[in-house]
């Protein structure tokens, strides 16, 4: 199968996310579109270590994957935080410190 | 040269004094007056055991030094803070603390009722120390070390009484003019070192034979520069009548025995240099001629009878200026003149001094007239000093300043003929102020306010007036016997030809005594014939006027230096508001502009924080993707 497919695949997805990130009101919603651009761009290092035929690539999926594990607990629980406090998830909301 | 051990103490005496007054403050106001004027006292004596040490010697080894220590050391360049006494500041040391003293001692009762008159002292002490130091100095580096110090004090003492805002005015007025002439003294001694490489008075002497005369003659007229601020003479002349704002006796110390002698003392001092720059020495004796007429001119106007004596004071001065100036002949009569002109003119302010006492502080004469029955002593000792400056034989400024008169005709040619004819006049003007000073005071019919109750000062008072008096009647003929002084002071000053004689001594004292006399005769017809108004009548010639106005100096001063001073001052504070503060208001309103133009993007907004982030990065990509084409 060609390699360049996974890529389009991955840039697909990739847009997805950030089209997501942008547009979406709801803070998990958002988090999720962010997991999507990372797992986007781990699919990506992933084509371009079978295409270079090294495992320089892979490396670098698991890193990511170990900061995008943190960043889950990280994000959660902030999202969890405001929602207790102000009963609303919109990221919009949350925009208190400009004022 | 000899060394000695003691000439510190001729200075660390009053000094010590000064500290101790200043630094224990309100404790010392009980004895703080005694201290001090023990320790005048004091410095006077160790004078006297200086002069007999020295009287003991013959006359090539007299003069003496001690190195107090190190000053500066640059390289090969060393300056030692040294004190040197020879002939000259001898004289200077014995007028300082004899004359000193005696006001210290009139200064405890003058000043008995001011609730400052411990600081008074202690400013005093500092004068002294001052002054003695600026006369032994043995350079011309350590000598301007006292000349700054009695500046210092005279300012502190010209604003003694800095709560009348006028006073701290004339304080100030006195210290700036005299920092211009301090500016030529410095501008002196960064000369002399750069021509000659040292700046004591015995190397600078040694150095002249090969030194370019245009180095000597600039030197020369900087030092010129220095006596003219610190003597009051023309064109630094204003701030003298000023200086009348301090107490009475600093006066008398101050602006008329010694530190306004300073600038003579520093002519003499440094004879060497004049000797051989005429330029120079010309000019010394232009300066002087202008200013005893300058001074006598206004002495005939004033109404205050501290500033007739302030402006005659000037004058006598410019007689001490001109002998100066004529070189080797007057150096020794300036000396005698600047002695005499210490006695009758410190007894002629102690003794105004004694008139305002009595008479609440009033200083206008034409308040005053027919003291002479309520203060007879006053009267005496005034009336000797007046005798004596008026130069009526025996007394003391007959042999001073009709050798001055003398040796200014002697000088040969047109040059002789006019500074004697200048010196005459001035002689002529003297007697009349003078005289008008003295009826307008002591005799006619009384002025006074009501509330004046005239008294004669108690004897802590009088009895410095009284010595003061003595010294105003002996001390021309006790300096002129045998050529006294002139001996004396002979081995620092080349020796002289002969001039050829112009006019004797006898004609010369002839025509000076007839010019007094005329003087006097004015003075009688005007003020004593007629009755004199107890306000100044102000329908007067326009000379009276001027007159009046010290001859416009201070609007001259102020039209020439004051307003485009204030001029440039006002362009100086535009530029530096509108360049430099613009500059620096500029780099801040930078960064406000545009600190506020950014802040529209912080919106709060994470999404839209998220697709700015997004659109930075698509174009970073995007630039990569086009450079690496």
């Amino acid at each position: 199968m060609n390699a360049a497919n996974y890529l389009y695949l991955s840039a697909l997805l990739f847009t997805i996310g950030a089209v997501g990130v942008v547009i979406r009101r709801n803070a998990i919603v958002v988090f999720m579109c962010i997991e999507l651009m990372l797992n986007a761009a781990n699919l990506s290092f992933v084509t371009f270590s079978r295409i270079n035929g090294d495992l320089n690539g892979q490396v670098i999926a698991f890193f990511t994957m170990v900061v995008a594990a943190c960043e889950v607990v990280v994000g959660l629980a902030i999202i969890v935080t405001i929602y207790r406090s102000r009963r609303s998830a919109s990221i919009d909301d949350a925009s208190l410190l400009k004022r | 040269m000899m060394t000695s051990t003691t000439l510190v103490y001729l200075i660390a005496l009053p000094l010590a004094g000064s500290a101790i007054l200043l630094l224990a403050g309100r404790r010392s106001d009980k004895w703080g007056h005694l201290l001090a004027t023990g320790l005048s006292a004091s410095s006077f004596f160790v004078g006297l055991y200086q002069l007999s040490l020295m009287l003991g010697r013959s006359n090539s080894e007299r003069p003496v030094t001690q190195k107090l220590f190190e000053w500066i050391s640059v390289g090969t360049f060393k300056i030692d803070a040294s004190l040197m006494l020879d002939q000259l500041s001898i004289c200077f040391v014995l007028l300082i603390t004899g004359v000193g003293t005696l006001i210290h001692i009139y200064s405890i009762s003058y000043m008995s009722h001011d609730a400052d008159r411990r600081r008074f002292f202690a400013f005093l002490n500092l004068f002294i120390a001052a002054m003695l130091l600026l006369v032994l100095g043995d350079s011309y580096l350590n000598l301007y070390v006292g000349w700054e110090g009695v500046g210092l004090a005279s300012y502190l003492l010209i604003g003694f009484w800095n709560q009348k805002p006028a006073y701290a005015t004339a304080s100030k007025k006195a210290f700036v003019m005299n920092r211009v002439g301090d500016m030529g003294l410095s501008f002196a001694i960064m000369i002399a070192f750069a021509t000659m490489g040292t700046v004591s008075f015995s190397g600078v002497k040694a150095a002249v034979d090969h030194t370019s005369t245009a180095a000597l003659t600039s030197i020369g007229i900087m030092l010129l520069v220095a006596a003219t601020g610190k003597s009051a003479q023309f064109p630094l002349q204003a701030w003298l009548g000023d200086a009348m704002a301090g107490p009475t006796p600093v006066s008398a110390l101050i602006h008329a025995a010694t530190m306004v002698t300073a600038g003579v003392y520093l002519i003499t001092r440094s004879n060497f240099i004049f000797d051989a720059a005429p330029t120079a020495q010309l000019l010394v004796v232009i300066v002087g001629a202008i200013t005893l007429m300058f001074g006598a001119l206004i002495g005939t106007a004033k109404d205050d009878i501290k500033k007739a004596l302030a402006a005659s004071t000037m004058s006598q001065i410019g007689y001490m200026i001109l002998g100066a100036g004529l070189g080797p002949v007057g150096y020794a009569f300036a000396i005698m003149h600047l002695l005499t002109h210490g006695f009758f003119k410190a007894g002629m302010f102690l003794g105004a001094g004694s008139v305002m006492h009595g008479m609440n502080d009033e200083v206008n004469m034409r308040k005053y007239g027919a003291l002479r029955k309520f203060m007879p002593i006053t009267f005496a000792t005034f009336g000797l000093g007046y005798l004596a400056i008026l130069g009526v034989p025996p007394f003391a400024g007959f042999y001073s300043k009709d050798m001055i008169i003398e040796t200014a005709f002697n000088t040969g040619g047109a040059k002789g003929i006019i500074l004697g004819c200048v010196t005459l006049l001035g002689a002529g003007i003297t007697a009349f102020y003078m005289t008008r000073v003295m009826i307008l005071t002591f005799t006619g019919k009384s002025r006074w306010d009501d509330e004046a109750h005239p008294h004669e000062s108690p004897w802590l008072m009088w009895l410095p007036m009284a010595i003061l008096a003595i010294g105003s009647v002996t001390s021309g003929y006790l300096l002129s016997h045998g050529d006294a002084l002139v001996n004396w002071l002979s081995p620092l000053f080349v020796n002289h030809a002969e001039h050829a004689e112009l006019l004797s001594p006898l004609v010369v004292s002839g025509l000076a005594l007839a010019m007094v006399a005329i003087g006097v005769a004015i003075a009688f017809v005007k003020y004593s014939r007629n009755e004199v108004a107890a306000v100044a009548p102000t329908d007067v010639s326009i000379f009276t006027t001027i007159a009046r106005q010290d001859l416009l100096q201070d609007r001259f001063n102020e039209a020439v230096f004051m307003a485009p001073g204030q001029v440039l001052t006002a362009v100086l504070v535009k530029t530096d508001e509108a360049v430099i503060d613009g500059a620096v208001r500029g780099v801040g309103r930078i960064a406000l502009g545009s600190g506020s133009a950014l802040r529209g993007v912080q919106t709060g907004f994470v999404r839209s924080y998220a697709a700015l982030i997004l659109i930075g990065a698509v174009a970073l990509v995007a630039a990569i993707w086009v450079v690496t084409q």
